[in-house]
């Protein structure tokens, strides 16, 4: 009996879950050429699911939309650099982090390679952070 | 059961099956409408419309993230009766929720789960919550906006429950994010496990309040019997009539929603949830998630299923609100919770910020602990009140409590419903 419904749960599981056949590599996203991006500024990549940020220093950060409260897709605030969820209402400053709860940790952030001055961008695999710190940023 | 010497005919067939439901002679005073309201009743009627009009639904609707949204527009446009027969199935499902938490109301405060209906009272919360997970997995459906970012919010609750959570979400979203997996695994529950496992539960439900000698009544030396046949049937049919009638009417004038077709790229601003969950929604706005999401509703969960098992010594079963100071503290206690919760959110949302003020101690403690303090502390002390003050016993007191719970809910989804706008602030 035991064993029976161990099994059965494993049938179960494996019909309802269809998690490995998802998770298909993908190439990296090419968002473009550094020197099309301006320091200081936001650009929003929603097919790729990220913001690219250049900094006043040239550092590039890749943060991903996905709020980390529950998962909506957060806007980007014209008047703070920052991001606001529309969900529950969460606000990040320009470096990803928490500046008003629910959320507790800041936007994941994607790795970046930069390549023949091209910015390619990781979008499978995104990092959690607890804060930001300089060395998350990605200089040509 | 034994027959009366006056009656002569044989039951038919169908009288026969009617008797099965229901004894062949009740109480009269189970007969006044406001002692149920017919609720259950009405309960089991939906069950059926939405059963019916889910099959026909079923002909049209193409469960894939391709083809969802367009087969339900095309049944809404090219279909006779498209529009109409997914308008009934919706404000029916509308109507089961508020109808289920009525008569979950109903019960309780008549005093109607305890003793031997208290396993009856179990299986009318897990029914209360297939009819949750019943509207919710149907939510998914149409795949617009509003379906994804519900369901896409509310599976990533799942992720909050320490260990298991991560993999208990990937198994309901069939993957890691909501996509054609979770539409197919919904689309399963919706029509096909959940109904049927609730068909099990509304048969052992009915059984069970047969069993128990039909509706509660308070105690009383002689009773007046009268015949089901045809005193209850009669006033079922009429209530049947009537709602079924009003529910087409509706069906006439109120057009099921349907906003854009889904995009996992763009939340909509604001993004709020089917209204039934919009308490929670309020809640996960000012609580620590794992508050929110997991501490918070299996307390609340235990509580409610252990209500008939607390230990009481006055019960007084079939009498509304137990006592007249039962009475007194139900009242109170709704107004008290209904105006403390508002003030506790409208000073949390503009003046307590406690996620910036202890934000070096950790969120845990900021938006976790404080304002789980600043509700549970106040709550403490005017329940002891009632029982220093006015001797509440148990049962009064644990009926407070209920009391207190569900009106904070109700407070919670009014002010998330009327007074939250653009970027879910509140706008007064
Ligand atoms: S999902 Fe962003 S605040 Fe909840």
């Amino acid at each position: 009996m035991a064993i029976a419904s161990v099994e059965a749960f494993f049938i179960i599981k494996g019909g309802v879950s269809k998690v490995e056949q998802a998770n298909a590599k993908k190439e990296l996203f090419n968002a473009g050429k550094v020197d099309s991006f301006h320091k200081n500024k936001t650009y929003p990549f929603s097919t790729g699911h990220f913001f690219l940020r250049r900094f006043e220093d040239g550092g590039f950060l890749a943060m991903s939309v996905k709020c980390t409260h529950l998962g909506c897709v957060v806007n980007s605030n014209l008047e703070t650099g920052g991001f606001n969820c529309p969900c529950h209402r969460s606000q990040f400053n320009r470096f990803g982090e928490v500046l008003a709860a629910p959320a507790t940790r800041p936007l994941d952030i994607f790795p970046i390679v930069i390549k023949n001055g091209e910015i390619l961008i990781d979008t499978n695999k995104a990092v959690k952070r607890t804060s930001f710190e300089k060395s998350q940023l990605t200089y040509a | 059961m034994t027959k009366e010497k006056t009656e002569k005919k044989t039951p038919s067939s169908i009288e026969k099956f009617i008797l099965h439901l229901h004894p062949a002679r009740i109480d009269k005073r189970a007969l006044k409408f406001n002692r149920t309201f017919g609720l259950g009743g009405i309960l089991a009627l939906l069950f059926i419309i939405l059963g019916v009009t889910g099959l026909i639904l079923r002909f049209s609707y193409i469960p894939t993230i391709d083809h969802a949204y367009d087969s339900v527009v095309s049944l809404q446009r090219d279909t006779v009766f498209g529009q109409f027969i997914r308008n009934l199935h919706h404000i029916s499902a509308m109507l089961m929720m508020v109808v289920a938490f009525l008569h979950l109301i109903r019960t309780y405060y008549s005093q109607a789960i305890f003793k031997k209906r208290a396993e009856n009272w179990i299986y009318g919360l897990i029914m209360m919550f297939m009819i949750i997970a019943s509207s919710f997995t149907g939510y998914l459906l149409p795949w617009d906006q509003l379906a994804y970012w519900a369901v896409t919010v509310i599976t990533q609750i799942i992720e909050y429950i320490p260990f298991i959570g991560h993999s208990l979400a990937n198994m309901v979203r069939g993957s890691d994010v909501v996509d054609g997996n979770t539409l197919l695994n919904f689309y399963t529950l919706h029509t096909g496990i959940i109904p049927m496992t609730f068909l099990f539960l509304m048969s052992m439900h009915f059984w069970l309040i047969r069993k128990a000698g039909g509706v509660a009544l308070p105690k009383q030396d002689n009773t007046e019997k009268v015949n089901v046949i045809p005193n209850l049937i009669w006033l079922e049919i009429m209530v049947a009539a009537l709602l079924i009638a009003g529910i087409f009417v509706a069906s006439v004038f109120y057009h099921a929603p349907l906003q854009e077709q889904a995009n996992p790229m763009n939340s909509p601003n604001p993004s709020k949830a089917p209204w039934y969950f919009l308490g929670a929604q309020e809640l996960l706005l000012h609580l620590h998630p794992f508050f929110s999401a997991v501490i918070l509703p299996l307390v609340v969960g235990v509580f409610f299923f252990y209500l008939p098992y607390f230990k009481y010594d006055n019960l007084n079963i079939g009498v509304w609100f137990n006592s007249p100071l039962g009475k007194k503290m139900t009242i109170h206690a709704s107004i008290f919770a209904f105006v403390f919760t508002f003030i506790l959110i409208y000073l949390l949302e503009h003046f307590l910020h406690f996620d910036i003020w202890f934000a070096s101690v950790g969120s845990w403690f900021a938006t976790g602990l404080v304002p789980f303090a600043i509700y549970v502390i106040p709550v403490s002390g005017y329940l002891f009140y009632w029982k220093k003050k006015h001797g509440a016993k148990t049962e009064e007191l644990v009926m407070t409590i209920t009391t207190i719970l569900m009106s904070s809910y109700i407070t919670m989804l009014l002010i998330s419903l009327l007074l939250r706008g653009k970027g879910m602030l509140m706008i007064i």
